[in-house]
């Protein structure tokens, strides 16, 4: 028996004494499970198994406490009537937007802060890790860190392009199928259908193998995949405004289309849309990095996420995790924004169930 | 009985001509290609007679809709053609890897659907509990990762440290089944966790819509026991949503396959239309797509249909 063990399940219990001597319900809970998880993973996989519950819970309070840290800043920073809204606002929310931000700067200040361009050859292929190159080499020599760097830009930014492309094509066209109605609205609806029927990575491929991996045709493609979802939820958010009587009102008035949509139908119905705009990028930001991963995405020698996973995958064999690392900042992000958009559903539904 | 037997009808038709209409954009979208398919085939270095030479080889000198037409009535026969790379039946290059597809999302399948069900209605049950925000948050995790980054976790813990399982799945034409079930079992996984996240979270929204609903409320009110709700209100009323989150995310699992499959390089169709993308064999992709869309709008279909059939209101009219 280890001190490392004995400490373990004495902090575990201990814990959840404490939790239930103060009617702490689901710390109770929480903490009496993981002791009964922990005696059967304890026992299956060994002390090891122990050190890697620890070092995961470790992390989550990190990122506990981070979230609540940056709550408290937003609040104290913003004004009155924000405050009031990220006051409420759960952990995890937090937690996404903390995400959200740190990605922005890495993104925008890249060559501020990558020591190396995201295409120099800096030493041999796959050179292990030193203070020069903080996760090493990949498969040419380039460093490894300013490429995951450079990736926020490259990745996240075509993201972002095509998402808003994709949008912006699916809110217009929903926007006029619920004011105009008759064979437009018809028309696009099939169109719609059509397109969804389709499973999206298998259209993006198709399309691809025609017409070429290029930088225009991917964001063409994947804003022509995915405006079918935003077309329909626009349709029926804007469905459901169009009706309202100060919409008729606007229109005795003698108000054209335009006017309708800017200053009666959208600010009526911006939650919904701001959400879907969240869920769309995790869409797209996913479809990008699998297409990336295939070779079919952002061509070399531009860094990216989805081919650097794919370009030192050998090393995994070799037991180094660090190809994982771009991948792990892929699946990061996505949780990020689901945890934002969450939040903002929540909030704009007024659901409490 | 009358009505739902038209609904039934209904949605098969359109059913097939959704699928007419994606066969018509597989193949029309080969001929926005600038040029032609042989040029765009031979490259840089065609000359007239090599294209020229190519396209009667191809019939592309027939118009459009005619060879649309007997392309077709080939696929409906299960005849896709020549490879353009290999000169290989298209049909004898598919047929065994979609074999190998299926194979793969049905070992997926099997494990998925019962675990996540059950999951997806305990959780349902527990909610707002501590246990169902983690597993919201479990699950969230697990649907925003890329594929490629849980099967090379896998890879990483199964294969390469503890050597449990093989880090790829090449087959061989000789195993048994026992040893099928073994190689494959990293890249099932993967599939499992995707699916059973998604699965667990259909299914637990689709168990609180139900018992949010005014007569499970009349239930408890008059004093039915909890157990008597679930099984006697709420679960005939249960069968088309969770008919319906199954059929739907099978055919997520016939799609996610493609990345898994490059990733454990295992024999399938996604592989293969991986393959011929790359190398530009029309053919080929334009049957794979073929085929994949259909397998997806066929399990649409059996969603829709088995909610149809399951749904009391439309069993028993008034």
């Amino acid at each position: 028996m280890d001190y490392f063990v004995v400490g373990y399940y004495a902090l575990l219990i201990g814990g959840s004494c404490l939790a239930a001597y103060f009617q702490q319900r689901s710390a109770f809970l929480l903490l009496f499970t993981l002791t009964l998880v922990s005696f059967v993973v304890g026992i299956v996989g060994g002390q090891g198994a122990l050190w890697t519950i620890t070092v995961i819970a470790a992390l989550l309070a990190l990122a506990a406490g981070t979230s609540y840290a940056w709550r408290e800043f937003l609040v104290t920073i913003s004004g009155t009537e924000t405050a009031k809204a990220f006051r409420t606002m759960p952990l995890t929310a937090s937690f996404g937007l903390f995400v959200i931000f740190t990605y922005a700067v890495m993104g925008i200040f890249a060559p501020v802060i990558a020591p190396y361009g995201e295409a120099e050859v800096i030493g041999g292929a796959f050179d292990p890790p030193d203070e020069n190159l903080l996760l090493g080499g990949d498969q040419l020599g380039r460093d490894m860190f300013s490429r995951i760097v450079y990736g926020a830009r490259n990745t996240v930014g075509l993201a972002l392009v095509a998402t808003t492309l994709a949008f912006v094509m699916g809110a217009v066209a929903g926007l006029l199928a619920a004011v105009k109605g008759g064979w437009f609205d018809q028309f696009m609806g099939r169109f719609a259908d059509v397109i969804m029927s389709i499973p999206s990575i298998i259209f993006a491929l198709l399309m691809l193998s025609i017409f070429g991996a290029n930088l225009y045709v991917l964001v063409i493609v994947i804003a022509i995949i995915y405006s079918p979802r935003v077309f329909r939820l626009t349709r029926a958010v804007a469905g459901n405004v169009v009706v309202m009587d100060y919409i008729e009102a606007a229109k005795l008035r003698g108000e054209g289309t335009g006017y309708l949509i800017r200053r009666e139908i959208l600010p009526n119905s911006t939650a919904p849309l701001v959400a879907e705009y969240g869920l769309e990028f995790c869409f797209v930001f996913l479809l990008l990095a699998g297409l990336s991963f295939l070779g079919l995405g952002i061509q070399p020698p531009t860094a990216d996420w989805g081919s650097m996973v794919r370009d030192n995958a050998t090393l995994i064999s070799f037991e180094d995790p660090t190809p994982l690392i771009p991948a792990a900042a892929i699946a990061l992000l996505t949780v990020a924004v689901n945890f934002v958009v969450d939040w903002m559903l929540y909030r704009s539904s007024g659901l409490k169930d | 009985m009358g009505d739902v037997v038209s609904l039934v009808a209904k949605r098969l038709g359109l059913g097939l001509v959704t699928l007419l209409v994606i066969s018509i954009l597989i193949f029309f979208a080969v001929e926005l290609l600038p040029g032609t398919v042989a040029e765009a085939v031979l490259g840089q270095g065609a000359t007239p007679e090599n294209v020229a030479a190519l396209e009667a080889k191809m019939g592309l000198n027939d118009p459009a809709p005619v060879r649309y037409l007997s392309w077709l009535a080939g696929a409906v026969t299960g005849d896709f053609g020549v490879s353009l790379i290999s000169e290989e039946r298209v049909a004898e290059k598919i047929g065994p890897r979609f074999a190998n597809t299926l194979f793969l999302a049905a070992y997926a399948a099997v494990i998925a659907v019962p675990i996540s069900i059950i999951l997806g209605v305990i959780v349902a049950l527990l909610r707002n509990s501590i246990f169902d925000r983690v597993a919201n948050v479990v699950t969230l995790t697990f649907i925003s990762s890329p594929e490629f980054f849980l099967a090379y976790i896998l890879i990483l813990y199964f294969a390469v440290k503890t050597g449990m399982f093989p880090p790829n799945s090449t087959l061989q034409s000789d195993m048994t089944f026992n040893e099928l079930i073994y190689r494959t079992f990293l890249p099932a996984l993967t599939m499992v966790l995707v699916v059973m996240a998604h699965m667990m979270r259909m299914t637990r929204a689709a168990i609180i819509n139900l018992l949010s609903s005014p007569y499970i409320e009349m239930a408890r009110l008059k004093g039915v026991s909890p157990w008597s709700v679930i099984v006697h209100h709420a679960l005939p009323n249960a069968w088309a949503p969770i008919i319906n989150v199954v059929a739907l995310n099978l055919a997520y699992l016939i799609t996610g396959v493609v990345l898994v499959e490059v990733v454990f390089v295992y024999p399938g169709i996604g592989q293969l239309l991986v393959d011929s993308v790359q190398k530009r064999d029309f053919p080929v992709v334009q049957a794979c797509c073929l085929i994949f869309a259909a397998t997806f709008i066929l399990l649409n279909l059996a969603a829709d249909v088995g909610s149809i059939l399951t749904n009391p209101r439309l069993r028993h009219p008034k």
